[in-house]
């Protein structure tokens, strides 16, 4: 059956769009919706619902739909979209839901984005009170943003065929959009639905920008793009939702809107049915059914709650053979994939009278979309001739005009759009310019407001509040029955409003039925909350280019370039890529580093160290301040000398490590962990700017300014002397733990001796800008010594072969550093440093605390997993079992020539010697307890 | 025997509707400081004078040739002139400040340059950019500090179509790859 009028609608009938919805081959045309397109097939039964499998059709015409969710396979699948909302293109394969939808598991290829934009007034809504406020607002110069939803700008009179001064709205609208869009400083966002409203004039607003074009989408096109749009003043003119009454079975296909019916008719040229009865509560559905009987459709009966028709209508009604029946409701309904007889009956009671019919139009009044009004924390007001909710308020910067403040008169609309236009340039520092003319309509429908219906009494297990939710009258009745008052309760209770519409049909409905249950006025009931989003959002639009390479951003040094070229496998440490090791031909990660840690034990090895957090630390009182971030001193450090630091938390808990350079009197150079750099920066102004504003220091990071290569092994010493001839090498002239400036590879390089392996090592630093070539430069004047390059892997093995924590990796902000076995850095002498007063708690005096020691397998093969827990005894107890610690770190060792770990263990430093046990799958692997410092406990080899 | 941090971009860079291109080693030396007289002595040894309005930098020529004075926060600033300089701009820089509170780092390796240009420039950035960039509310003169997609940077409003920004070296590339990206569908 085909239910396209030959004429009418903003739709394309030279153009035939193929299509298929369930498998079937339908066709469409362009302007069309999948909805209109689906009636104009005949088609009504979109989907089931999601509880009880029960048949949906389709209710509304836009966004308030409850029902008609489908399933796009192509070009990209897409769960759960509205039928109503889904423009129509060649080739669109869709599915009807039950309810829910399926994500696809193939990645989305298409391209979203975001971008932001700026504006004096924002205008949501671009009806006929949007679209005066735009105007309003663009003459006075200002700069304008007006969103709105549809693909064309109308909004309510894109349903409707009313002439505006005489003309037909669409040209009245057209000039407008016209002159705003050839209006300096005026964007207009067709397809864009403001979404969420936040504090200060932010708002989210979704375009999809090429949803429409289907196949024909330009893959280098954005698809979809969340707007991020702050504005001064916000005028909302979103409109108004025509919602249903309750009744029994109301949920059956060919139930709709009568609104909804009048906009597929005026606006896609789709009749709704042959045969259809219309039950109202107000005017506005008297005029859905004439313009639908003009239209050829059977309209056998209105249906008016109220007690007497409206005079003038029902005469109209009457001359065109459409009998009015005042005082009486709907009461239930037949059929089971579509309607097929209403029962009608006196309201109160009296004998049903039954209606055959293919189509039921229903119509119980007007709420005013408040959503984003709500959201910008506006208070809503309960309009007891509406039955409905409106905004309670004037808000400082966010005005509502239209029919979203309840007024529903064309004229009226207008002239509070130009009002609320005009007042909004105002507050943004505008003079309003030319005055735009108010429309006047020639509509017959100009009271539409009449009797408060929520529901009709019968069969309440099937008298649906929440078409979406499958929920029932029954289900709100069981909520005030169980003692549930607050809407919030009972919307969780009931899940009426939590649906992908959020409750835009069914929200006021509920809380009218709950008023009326409990007895109480809903002007005292406080409404739910609107949240954003107003309208479904994707995640792959909310990711936007934040996804792939561009998810997070990754950060390499000077030398990165060499790493990838040398065959590196990378680490990540916060957002850096540090080379981790590398492999030679078939190498693994253990062959590889124990490779790594022989040459350079051995012989020599480098490693690119430029991650390493550096801050300049100037000013008078730089030592003072030094002494107070690190426990031990550091004001005494003579210039040219170096020292290791420990920072701890005001807890006492270790929270970074590093060294420190006295570079001059009044400056250092403090380096930090790779993935603590920013926050020990902003760590020494937090203390700078709140605490001690009288000390004269200055922090800035340099962390990449500097190139910085570890040279590290015996022959550490030879190499450099290679590439920096004007250096003295020797111990004598360069101690440990000093530094001194040259020029290394023929460039300005601060070398210091400091050793993170215990081996002789030297730390090279250069501008980034000569890091490569310095790099280059060291490996070649160290390839007689086979000098090779290590990643964190090595480093690590090397350092914890010396019993050094990493910080993070050994720590987890419980440790101190006394636990650790650093008295030694924590100063007796200083009167204060942080974290100096909690080391006199008792808790961290206990001499069960968890201190850091070595283990080594009895096996010497054994490999501890690292995080594995640590127990007293060769056998497992009953549960609880006590665990005395967890392994921290854990490798095989050339130096050693078998496997160690580091631990926390309780007790630990006095269980040195001790077996200890630790779980691995189903074993319990004997360990003995040792002293954190396993390699070279002299430190023999620190001078070479 | 010096390597930039974007060495590796300059054609792509070039190609993109915003005609971007890389200005390395540029010496940058990062000024701390509020004591007026030593603000106006610094100012007075380059031949440029700090900016006083907060978000705003300064230009001007002397002694050290073209320079630029950024405000990056109420006693923070950025001098950026031609490289090699950055030695004696210290130097010069060290002797101006005086006994005043206060430092100077070089911290010229730290960021890279890039300069923007065309009508693209504000509608390329305002996809990763959350700043106002509209011509009445930056104009040139402008200098913000700012995120710009997920990375830090220096904005710069340098003229109606030209924008140049200043980022850490170790995501410059991050920084490139974004801006091609974002480039895509201004492309002719």
């Amino acid at each position: 059956m085909n239910f396209r009028k030959p004429t009418g609608g903003a739709i394309d009938r030279n153009t035939v769009l193929r299509f298929t919805f369930n498998g079937q081959l339908l066709t469409g045309h362009p302007g069309d919706t999948l909805a209109s397109a689906l009636l104009a097939n005949g088609v009504h039964e979109v989907g089931s619902s999601v509880k009880l499998g029960r048949p949906r059709g389709i209710v509304a015409a836009g966004s308030e739909d409850p029902t008609s969710l489908v399933q796009i396979e192509t070009p990209y699948s897409e769960p759960m979209l509205l039928a109503t909302t889904v423009e129509l293109f060649d080739g669109l394969e869709a599915r009807g839901l039950a309810g829910q939808g399926r994500l696809s598991p193939e990645p989305d290829p298409a391209r979203y984005d975001a971008k932001h934009e700026h504006c004096d007034v924002l205008v949501v809504g671009a009806g006929p009170a949007g679209l005066v406020a735009a105007l309003t607002a663009a003459r006075s110069g200002a700069r304008v943003v007006l969103v709105d939803e549809q693909n064309q700008a109308g909004g309510a009179l894109l349903g409707v065929d009313e002439y505006l001064d005489d003309r037909p709205s669409a040209e009245w609208v057209a000039d407008i959009v016209a002159e705003l869009k050839t209006t300096p400083g005026v964007l207009v966002l067709e397809r864009t639905t403001a979404f969420g409203m936040y504090q200060d004039g932010f708002v989210l607003a979704l375009q999809k920008r090429t949803d429409h074009l289907g196949f024909a989408a330009p893959a280098s096109v954005a698809r979809q793009r969340v707007w991020r749009i702050r504005t001064k003043q916000t005028v909302l003119a979103t409109g108004a939702h025509e919602r249903p009454v309750v009744f029994a079975n109301n949920d059956r296909p060919g139930i709709m809107l009568a609104s909804s019916a009048r906009t597929f008719l005026h606006r896609y040229g789709v009749l709704p049915g042959s045969r259809a009865v219309v039950f109202t509560t107000n005017d506005s559905a008297y005029c859905a059914a004439i313009d639908l009987a003009e239209s050829g459709v059977d309209i056998p009966l209105i249906v008016d709650a109220r007690p007497e028709a409206p005079a003038r209508l029902a005469t109209e009604c009457a001359a065109r053979g459409i009998e009015v029946r005042a005082g009486h409701v709907v009461t239930g309904t037949e059929g089971s994939s579509r309607v097929t007889d209403v029962h009608v009956a006196p309201l109160g009671d009296g004998h049903p009278d039954t209606v055959v019919c293919d189509t039921l139009l229903v119509s119980g009044g007007w709420n005013p979309v408040v959503s984003l009004f709500s959201q910008a924390r506006g208070k809503l007001r309960y309009d007891s001739s509406l039955g409905a909710f409106v905004p309670g308020e004037e808000l400082a910067s966010v005005r509502v005009a239209g029919s979203a403040t309840g007024e529903l008169d064309l004229n009226a609309c207008a002239r509070q759009g130009r009002d609320a236009g005009a007042a909004a340039v105002v507050a943004a520092g505008f003079t309003p310019g030319g005055q735009v003319p108010l429309p006047v309509s020639d509509s017959r429908c100009t009271q539409r407001t009449g009797l408060v219906l929520w529901r009709v009494p019968g069969d309440e297990d099937a008298s649906f509040v929440d078409l979406q939710r499958d929920a029932t009258v029954t289900d709100v009745l069981r909520a005030t029955g169980a003692g549930l008052r607050s809407l919030e309760h009972i919307k969780r209770y009931t899940t009426i409003g939590t649906a992908h519409d959020q409750g835009k049909t069914s929200g006021m409905i509920a809380a009218g039925i709950v008023a009326e249950a409990l007895g109480v006025e809903l002007a005292d009931q406080r409404p739910t909350t609107f949240r954003p989003p107003y309208t479904s959002v994707s995640f792959a639009a909310l990711a936007g280019r934040d996804r792939g390479e561009l998810h997070d951003p990754v950060r390499v040094t000077a030398i990165h370039r060499w790493h990838v070229a040398h065959g590196a496998l990378f680490e990540n440490v916060a957002q850096w890529k540090r080379p981790w090791y590398y492999p030679r031909d078939g190498e693994d990660l253990h062959a590889a580093v124990l490779r790594e840690c022989r040459a350079t034990r051995e012989s020599v090895g480098m490693m690119d160290g430029s991650t390493l957090g550096k801050i300049d630390v100037q000013g008078r009182d730089a030592g003072k301040f030094l002494d107070m971030l690190y426990t031990n001193m550091m004001s005494t450090l003579k210039v040219g000398r170096i020292r290791y630091g420990v920072m701890c938390g005001v807890d006492g808990m270790v929270i970074d490590d590093g060294t420190v350079i006295r570079v001059g009197e009044e400056r250092f150079l403090v380096t930090t962990t790779t993935g603590n750099a920013a926050k020990i920066l902003d760590w020494m102004e937090e203390w700078l700017q709140t605490e001690w504003p009288h000390l004269d220091v200055h922090c800035t990071s340099v962390t990449e300014h500097w190139a910085t290569i570890p040279l590290v092994g015996p022959k550490s010493r030879d190499v450099l002397a290679a590439v920096a001839p004007s250096l003295d090498v020797s111990n004598e002239a360069f101690e440990f733990m000093t530094w001194h400036d040259t020029r290394v590879a023929g460039v300005p390089a601060r070398v210091c001796r400091i050793s993170f392996s215990g081996e002789l090592a030297y730390e090279i630093n250069v501008t980034a800008w000569h890091g490569l070539a310095v790099w280059e430069a060291l490996m070649e004047a160290g390839s007689p010594y086979g000098i090779t390059p290590y990643g964190t892997e090595t480093m690590h093995v090397l350092r914890a072969e010396k019993g050094y924590p990493i910080i993070g990796q050994e720590t987890d902000a419980t440790v101190t550093p006394q636990d650790l076995g650093m008295s030694w850095a924590v100063s007796k002498k200083k009167p204060d440093f942080i974290g100096k007063r909690s080391f006199s708690r008792a808790e961290n005096l206990r001499t069960d605390r968890k201190q850091l020691v070595g283990l080594l397998p009895v096996d010497p093969n054994v490999l501890l997993p690292e995080g594995s827990q640590i127990v007293e005894t060769d056998r497992l107890p009953e549960p609880p079992v006590r665990m005395l610690g967890h392994v921290t770190s854990s490798y095989p060792s050339a130096a050693l020539g078998r496997t160690f770990a580091l631990a926390l263990v309780r007790s630990g430093h006095e269980r040195v010697g001790e077996t200890l046990y630790v779980p691995v799958e189903d074993a319990l692997v004997p360990v003995t307890v040792t002293e954190s410092v396993l390699y070279d406990k002299e430190g023999a080899r620190r001078d070479g | 025997m010096t390597v930039s941090p974007l060495f590796a971009w300059t054609d792509r860079l070039a190609a993109l509707p915003v005609n971007a291109s890389e200005r390395p080693f540029l010496s940058q030396l990062t000024v701390r400081a509020s004591d007026p007289a030593a603000i106006a002595a610094m100012g007075a040894v380059l031949g440029v004078g700090f900016p006083a309005v907060p978000c705003t930098f300064t230009a001007g020529s002397g002694e050290f040739g073209d320079v630029e004075v950024l405000w990056l926060g109420p006693d923070e600033f950025l001098v950026v002139a031609a490289p090699d300089l950055q030695i004696p701009i210290e130097e010069a820089l060290r002797g101006a400040l005086g006994s005043a509170r206060g430092s100077v780092v070089d911290t010229s390796a730290q960021r890279t340059t890039v300069v923007l240009e065309g009508p693209h420039v504000r509608d390329v950035l305002a996809h990763g950019c959350s700043v106002d960039l509209h011509p009445s509310a930056a104009p040139a003169g402008t200098c913000v500090q700012t995120l710009l997609a997920r990375t830090g940077v220096i904005l710069l409003v340098t003229g109606a179509d030209s924008v140049t920004l200043l980022v850490r070296s170790s995501v410059a590339e991050y920084l490139a790859a974004w801006l091609s990206d974002a480039c895509v569908e201004y492309q002719t």
